[in-house]
């Protein structure tokens, strides 16, 4: 494919992904922080991202199923894949977890089950997103290109 | 020879036949005379019904004359033939005697009746003579009135008024005394006010609860009274028999009586009294014509008094008005000249004020180009800052005739809020710790970085609001708060005129200044924007200043389309000062001169912090990552920590700043903090300690603060934000911002 025409979906991609809102203002500021010292800096940031929400989610589920749920435990899990979220501007999980907390407060298992459904789906898709757009990132790269801002 | 004699009864020589002799002939000829006499009189009279009836008692008196004349005759021997014409002669008047006697019956009582008739209007005449002249007695009197009331008319003048009606009165109907007794102006007396003989009333009073009086005011006639009645003793007690005397009620009506619509009432209270006396010798008697024309008069009199009095009311009104003229005009002319003297005054003194100040501006700035250390240097800028600031109040101040006009208009141009509140606050700090007062300013996130307006005179007003606060609080704490304030809460119910419309591009900013000082009584809240006005409170004597800042901020806020009002719940609670004002949203940021930036770097880059020494402690892999490479791109060196105690371990003299980001600031941030408060003593050595925060609350910000944080920071954080955030931080060694 041409160059010119990978960045322009390239862009087109991007846009979609916040009008959608699975990322946001954060993601940008991300990209900001990028530059020839640290060229790989989102890539990482975001993997760091995967790798930290695979776990808590984990952790999450068997919390869940315990007999009796330790929902302190379960909060904090929430709060730090809240946390990750909105630090790389994954919004559309960031929110999820919000809700998730809520449930958490008024010890409603159900709730937080329904949460927890829904997050493992949010955070699925946004990785999904991600990687596809890190792929199309790396075909501009290695077709000589620039990546767009 | 026989003779036919008859022989008379008696002898002819008899002395008596004799006398019946001549009294027959006597007889007889006043028998024929009284016809005679009869007839030459009904002749005359032409009325005379009764006329046969005459002719009858004629013929009866003839023939009775006949009859005596005849009898003369028989006094003699006389013949036969005159004793036959004797006997036809007495039969004759014996029928005609009985026919008229006959005839009287009925007509004596006709006659008698024609008489009584002839009485009756005798009489008549008599009475219609009589009131032809009580008619013109009183069509005099009807004249004597209206030349009296022409008279009483003619003049308006009170006094004139009375006298003459004195004067006319005793004229007409010749009286001897007449007098005027009006009632004090309490009410409960009469007094003696005008007489017609005495030249000077002596101007006794009479009490005027006095039954005769309280009879004459009863009626509006005129009333016959006792000469020994208290108002009647008016003439030195003479030899005779005093006069008649008659008293009649004159009405004193008022202004008020006469309404437009209806006529006035009587119902007036005030009556004089006027008191007529009639000449003392003479029997002459009140006449009911006279007493009628005294009544007349006197309603008269009572019309014209009240003409008199609403004509010296209305000319007492004018004069009033002439003079309030008068005093007008001269105050006018006063208030002029005094308006004068302050602009010749204000011209001087503008000259005078700002030829020092412009002195210590230069001066000020040419110190701040030499050699200084940093301490001296800061002095400096607060000294140029103070004077730039007092210069613009001197101009507001003399140019207060300017800002009432109207004429000022406001110096708009892009800058920095955040800029404008540390410098409000770098300012007032000093003042605020030599009084212990603890400032504290949030700054809500969605608070625009920039915005179009008039930045010398909104920080004039912020600074004027602060300056109050910390001046008028003893000890505690002053929270400034400043917010994009939504369309729902501008409207304030204090303020109904005041209705913000925000658009595109302008927002509103709400400041908010809270103290805990003396507060202020809400009877005083709305003098306070009055120029020169102060409440007279102990606490304020000493604390100088003219009264005109809240005065000027308002008049500046309202420049600005704003509102500015003060809420307090009473003396000793504290107060909180707020405003409004609408301020553009700038298009492009980076076009603009940002003139009150001290050493602000204009591009990112490493060069911001260089070598800056930080140290950030996160639990958060992933937000840990993402602060340091945000640090490490502003130029800093930056430790990452993730747990507490490694925090704790790392942590040292060399590290500027302590970024935490902590979920809740619970236990862990407090003994971070207290630690690392433990552990350097010495301000100067100690890091500052920053909390990052995702959403915070005032309690929360509060705690912080009193756990002895340095700083807090909501995130999200952007890469501007962090860069003005660690200069300020660096500068003010504080920072608190959001709500």
């Amino acid at each position: 494919m041409d160059l010119v025409q990978l960045q322009r979906q390239l862009v087109d991609y991007k846009t979609s992904l916040y009008n959608e809102g699975f990322l946001d203002e954060q993601f940008t500021q991300l990209q900001e922080l990028q530059d020839e010292n640290n060229p790989d800096f989102v890539v990482e940031v975001v993997s760091l991202f995967f790798e930290d929400s695979e776990r808590l989610l984990n952790e999450l589920t068997k919390a869940l199923e315990q007999q009796s749920v330790d929902f302190k435990r379960v909060d904090a899990h929430v709060h730090q894949l809240k946390g990750s979220s909105s630090s790389i501007g994954a919004q559309r999980v960031q929110k999820v977890c919000i809700a998730f907390r809520n449930y958490c407060e008024e010890q409603n298992i159900e709730g937080c089950v329904k949460c927890l459904q829904q997050v493992r789906h949010e955070y699925s898709l946004v990785k999904t997103k991600l990687e596809s757009m890190f792929q199309l990132q790396q075909q501009i790269l290695s077709a000589g290109g620039s990546i767009p801002m | 020879m026989e003779c036919n004699c008859i022989e008379p009864q008696w002898p002819p020589d008899d002395l008596l036949m004799k006398y019946q002799y001549i009294s027959d002939f006597f007889i007889a000829l006043a028998y024929f005379s009284i016809p005679l006499e009869l007839i030459y009189f009904v002749k005359k009279s032409s009325v005379f019904p009764y006329r046969w009836v005459l002719v009858q008692f004629g013929a009866f008196i003839v023939l009775c004359g006949a009859t005596h004349l005849i009898n003369l005759w028989t006094f003699t021997p006389h013949t036969r033939t005159v004793a036959s014409v004797m006997t036809i002669a007495k039969v004759l008047t014996a029928l005609v005697s009985c026919v008229t006697a006959l005839m009287l019956v009925h007509i004596i009582p006709d006659l008698l009746s024609v008489k009584t008739r002839e009485l009756f209007l005798k009489n008549k005449a008599a009475e219609l003579d009589r009131e032809m002249g009580l008619i013109r007695t009183q069509e005099e009197t009807g004249r004597h009135v209206r030349m009296l009331t022409h008279e009483i008319r003619s003049t308006l003048d009170r006094h004139t008024i009375l006298r003459t009606t004195l004067i006319e009165l005793g004229r007409t109907l010749s009286l001897e005394e007449c007098a005027l007794w009006m009632p004090t102006r309490t009410g409960l007396e009469l007094q003696l006010s005008y007489t017609l003989r005495q030249q000077n009333p002596v101007g006794y009073t009479v009490p005027i609860h006095h039954p005769v009086i309280n009879q004459v005011f009863s009626t509006n006639h005129a009333v016959k009274i006792s000469p020994n009645c208290p108002v009647a003793r008016l003439r030195p007690a003479g030899k005779y028999l005093p006069g008649e005397v008659v008293a009649v009620r004159v009405p004193l009506l008022h202004l008020s009586n006469f309404h437009i619509n209806d006529w006035p009432e009587l119902s007036t209270k005030r009556y004089a009294l006027m008191v007529l006396m009639l000449p003392s010798d003479s029997a002459r008697q009140w006449h009911v014509h006279e007493l009628e024309l005294v009544e007349a008069v006197t309603d008269q009199v009572a019309v014209a008094l009240s003409h008199a009095a609403i004509l010296e009311e209305s000319m007492r009104a004018r004069n009033l008005l002439m003079e309030q003229n008068v005093a007008l005009d001269l105050a006018r002319r006063e208030a002029e000249t005094a308006i004068r003297a302050r602009n010749d005054f204000l011209a001087v003194m503008n000259h005078e004020m700002r030829t020092p100040m412009h002195a210590i501006i230069t001066l000020s700035s040419l110190l701040q180009e030499t050699e200084l250390t940093p301490e001296q240097r800061l002095m400096v800028e607060t000294i140029l800052k103070s004077s730039n600031l007092l210069a613009t109040l001197i101009n507001d101040v003399l140019d207060l005739s300017r800002l009432e006009d109207g004429s000022l208009q406001l110096d708009l141009g892009t800058f920095n809020i955040y800029t404008v509140f540390r410098e409000v606050l770098k300012l007032i700090k000093p003042i605020a710790s030599v009084k212990k007062l603890h400032v504290s300013l949030s700054l809500a996130p969605d608070l625009p970085e920039y915005a179009v307006g008039d930045e010398k005179r909104l920080m004039q007003t912020i600074l004027n609001v602060v300056g109050n606060a910390v001046k008028f609080s003893k000890e505690g704490s002053i929270t400034i708060t400043a917010f994009v304030a939504k369309p729902e809460t501008l409207r304030d119910s204090r303020a109904p005129e005041f209705l913000p419309v925000p658009s595109d591009n302008h927002f509103y900013l709400r400041v908010q200044v809270k103290d805990s000082g003396c507060g202020v009584s809400p009877q005083d809240i709305p003098n306070l924007f009055t120029k020169f006005a102060q409440n007279q409170s102990t606490a304020t004597r000493n604390s100088g200043g003219s009264g005109l800042g809240l005065a000027i901020s308002k008049r500046f806020v309202n420049l600005m389309e704003g509102h500015i009002w003060i809420e307090s719940e009473g003396l000793g609670k504290g107060c909180t000062a707020i405003f409004i004002v609408k301020l553009g949203i700038p298009e492009r940021v980076n076009e603009y001169k940002l003139p009150y930036m001290p050493k602000m770097p204009t591009n990112h880059g490493h060069t911001a912090f260089p070598g800056l020494k930080v140290l950030v402690m996160d639990e958060n892999g992933v937000s840990r990552t993402v602060t340091k490479e945000l640090l490490m791109h502003l130029g800093c060196d930056v430790t990452t920590v993730g747990s507490s105690d490694e925090c704790l371990q790392l942590v040292s003299h060399e590290h500027k700043v302590v970024f935490m980001d902590i979920n809740v600031p619970g236990t862990d941030s407090h003994r971070i903090t207290s630690r690392i408060h433990e552990k350097f003593a010495k301000r100067n050595e100690r890091p500052l300690i920053v909390t990052l925060i995702g959403n915070t609350d005032k309690l929360t910000k509060e705690n912080c603060m009193r756990i002895g944080m340095d700083g807090l920071i909501v995130k999200p954080v952007s890469l501007d934000k962090m860069k003005s955030v660690l200069s300020d931080l660096l500068e003010h060694r504080v920072l608190f911002e959001g709500i």
